[in-house]
């Protein structure tokens, strides 16, 4: 009998143990995540210390580093992507919950659960071979007759850039954002609607007043993540956006992010210039953490509030 | 015919009721149109990718090596099994820490604030970059030995997967009734055994998707891979080389100036497509048996 006990409780002991050191070591991979970034990033930030943040130089020949074009770069082709995609993506959110039959509904859903597994290679592919052309014969010429007026469309259209960039990205972010405000506002009891269509509200008026405002912070959380999943995407940007560390206002100019700058320079940097490419993806690390971590709050006090609704 | 009440309401209702109404069938176009506009690019990217991509693939491209840049012929054999080893390594490291967390999770600790600590580093997790993955391998595996490996490919690609894995196990598990449990308990189970051989089995069929969602996802990625795994033209002898990865190969093929290598590119994003798609399908349709 004692026999019995003690081999019972070591497996249980073994069990708890093994589930305990594993939940540990997810936690502590982040904390290891950051001090790894900061000591290898440590050499450059002796050197150039707060001025990484704001140098507009980048010169691996002469070792002066400034991160700055590839903060401008990502914020504009990640702003870009969010005001392409955002109405799109919502709309086909509200679009799938609010009008669709459940035929279509299941179709159209899953339709955009692939488009987020393709890999990001391939959309690259893609912008490269397909979508730069277009823009440098068709869309950007069109573009600068019609609004050239405005500093955004002017220069040579060279199809690589910030517009293809954040042309790719809007692809990219949708599905995300899509998910998770469909999921959001399937969280909306239909009470709600009911009665904003009882009190003779057109459906359009219902949305408006009876769901939108109810999913709000879940939906705003679904941009953020999607605007996380921007900022940190890499390969289909590399392959368009031009690779060049400049600022220019003009959305045809080839540019440079932060996650493409390390794609592109890592393999072949060494001392200062890797440890300031090291420095280039702390500052991406610390933006998409604060990023996501807003974004986090904000689906889960969504997911929190609605009883039995669905966690993103 | 129609009363004096009746001919109040029609009167006074109409210039606004009229205008609520184009509005309503004005928004429900554009809400059409914005499901249209989202839909086009995965047919496009998928059209081109079939049509550019299925005429240089042969039997040769899945047996033969890479030919030097530019030359006419060659395959891509050495990236297909280098994306096998990869996904091989990084499922016996990945899909293990993602399971027993996601166990520690809700068997152990659902409420504590160590399991919800845990809980939201997955969550933000899932959203670092996959690039910064890929320099903190660089900088604490690849330097310690020395030298590109796919073992180091590997690790990247299992600190990608661990927070889908850990994510989906955990709710396919909180899906498993508590009277199983209670059942189990009765019967004198130890909670070991009760873990393992009654609510694991029960929630397999999700489990087996939340895996599969997660290889879907790392097969497919290229930026971790750039510093870690690094790529090779030949065979890799062993895990401690560097070794190829299909999404580097498209990578290397779209960026060379050669006419030849591009269309090699599109090949190899059909194979990888078909590779991500069969993935993403296989893992749907179980968690669909499961819920008829």
């Amino acid at each position: 009998m004692q026999k019995v006990k003690t081999r019972l409780s070591i497996g249980d002991r073994t069990l708890k143990l093994l589930v305990l050191v594993t939940a540990i070591l997810v936690l502590t991979l982040m904390i290891f995540i950051a001090w790894q970034m900061i000591v290898a990033s440590k050499p450059s930030f002796a050197k150039f210390g707060w001025s990484f943040v704001t140098g507009k130089t980048w010169d691996s020949v002469n070792g002066n580093f400034g991160a700055l074009p590839f903060i401008y770069g990502t914020l504009v082709t990640s702003l870009l992507a969010l005001i392409l995609a955002v109405p799109t993506g919502l709309g086909l959110a509200i679009f799938l919950n609010e009008m669709a039959p459940s035929s279509i509904k299941t179709t159209v859903s899953f339709l955009a659960e692939l488009l987020a597994a393709i890999p990001s290679v391939v959309y690259g592919l893609w912008g490269i071979f397909v979508l730069a052309p277009w823009l440098q014969n068709t869309a950007e010429p069109w573009l600068s007759r019609m609004f050239g007026f405005l500093p955004l469309f002017q220069g040579p259209p060279l199809g690589v850039g910030m517009l293809a960039g954040g042309l790719i990205l809007a692809v990219m972010i949708l599905p995300i954002i899509t998910a998770i405000s469909r999921d959001v506002m399937g969280a909306v009891p239909n009470t709600q609607r009911e009665a904003a269509l009882a009190l003779g509200t057109t459906r359009w008026e219902m949305i408006k007043t009876a769901v939108i405002p109810y999913a709000k912070s879940g939906i705003i959380g679904g941009i953020m993540l999607g605007l996380g999943r921007a900022l940190g995407e890499t390969m289909a940007i590399t392959m368009v956006i031009g690779n060049r560390a400049q600022i220019s206002a003009s959305l045809f100019a080839p540019a440079n992010s932060l996650a493409s700058v390390i794609a592109s320079e890592f393999t072949e940097a060494t001392s200062l210039h890797l440890s300031a490419l090291v420095e280039v993806g702390l500052i991406l690390f610390s933006i998409s953490l604060i990023v996501n971590i807003l974004a986090r709050l904000l689906v889960w006090s969504v997911a929190r509030n609605v009883t039995g609704g669905h966690a993103a | 015919m129609i009363d004096s009440a009746d001919r109040a309401i029609t009167m006074d209702l109409p210039s606004n009721y009229v205008v609520r109404r184009y509005k309503n069938w004005l928004i429900s176009g554009l809400l059409i149109l914005a499901t249209l506009i989202a839909i086009t690019p995965l047919f496009m990217v998928l059209g081109y990718v079939v049509a550019n991509g299925i005429g240089s693939i042969s039997m040769s491209f899945f047996t033969e090596l890479p030919k030097p840049m530019g030359e006419v012929g060659g395959g891509v054999a050495n990236a297909i099994v280098g994306t096998l080893t990869l996904i091989f390594i990084s499922s016996i490291i990945g899909i293990p820490i993602g399971i027993l967390s996601a166990i520690y999770l809700s068997e152990y600790d659902r409420h504590s604030l160590l399991a919800n600590a845990v809980r939201f580093t997955t969550d933000v997790l899932m959203g670092i970059p996959s690039i910064i993955v890929g320099i903190v391998v660089y900088a604490s595996l690849v330097l310690a030995i020395g030298h590109f490996s796919a073992i180091a490919g590997g690790v990247a690609l299992a600190i990608i997967m661990v927070p889908t894995v850990i994510r989906a196990t955990e709710e396919m598990l909180n899906l498993v009734p508590y009277s199983l449990r209670e059942a189990a308990y009765a019967l004198g189970f130890p909670k070991w055994r009760m873990v393992l051989q009654i609510v694991l089995p029960a929630a397999a069929k999700g489990v087996i998707t939340g895996v599969m969602l997660g290889v879907a996802r790392v097969a497919g990625e290229t930026a971790p891979l750039l510093f870690t795994a690094f790529g090779n033209n030949y065979w890799s002898k062993s895990i401690n080389e560097p070794i190829a990865a299909l999404p580097m190969q498209i990578y290397l093929y779209a960026t060379s100036p050669s006419k030849e290598s591009h269309s090699q590119a599109w090949a190899a994003a059909l194979i990888l497509i078909i590779l991500v798609i069969t993935l993403n399908l296989i893992a749907r349709l179980a968690l669909r048996d499961k819920n008829t």
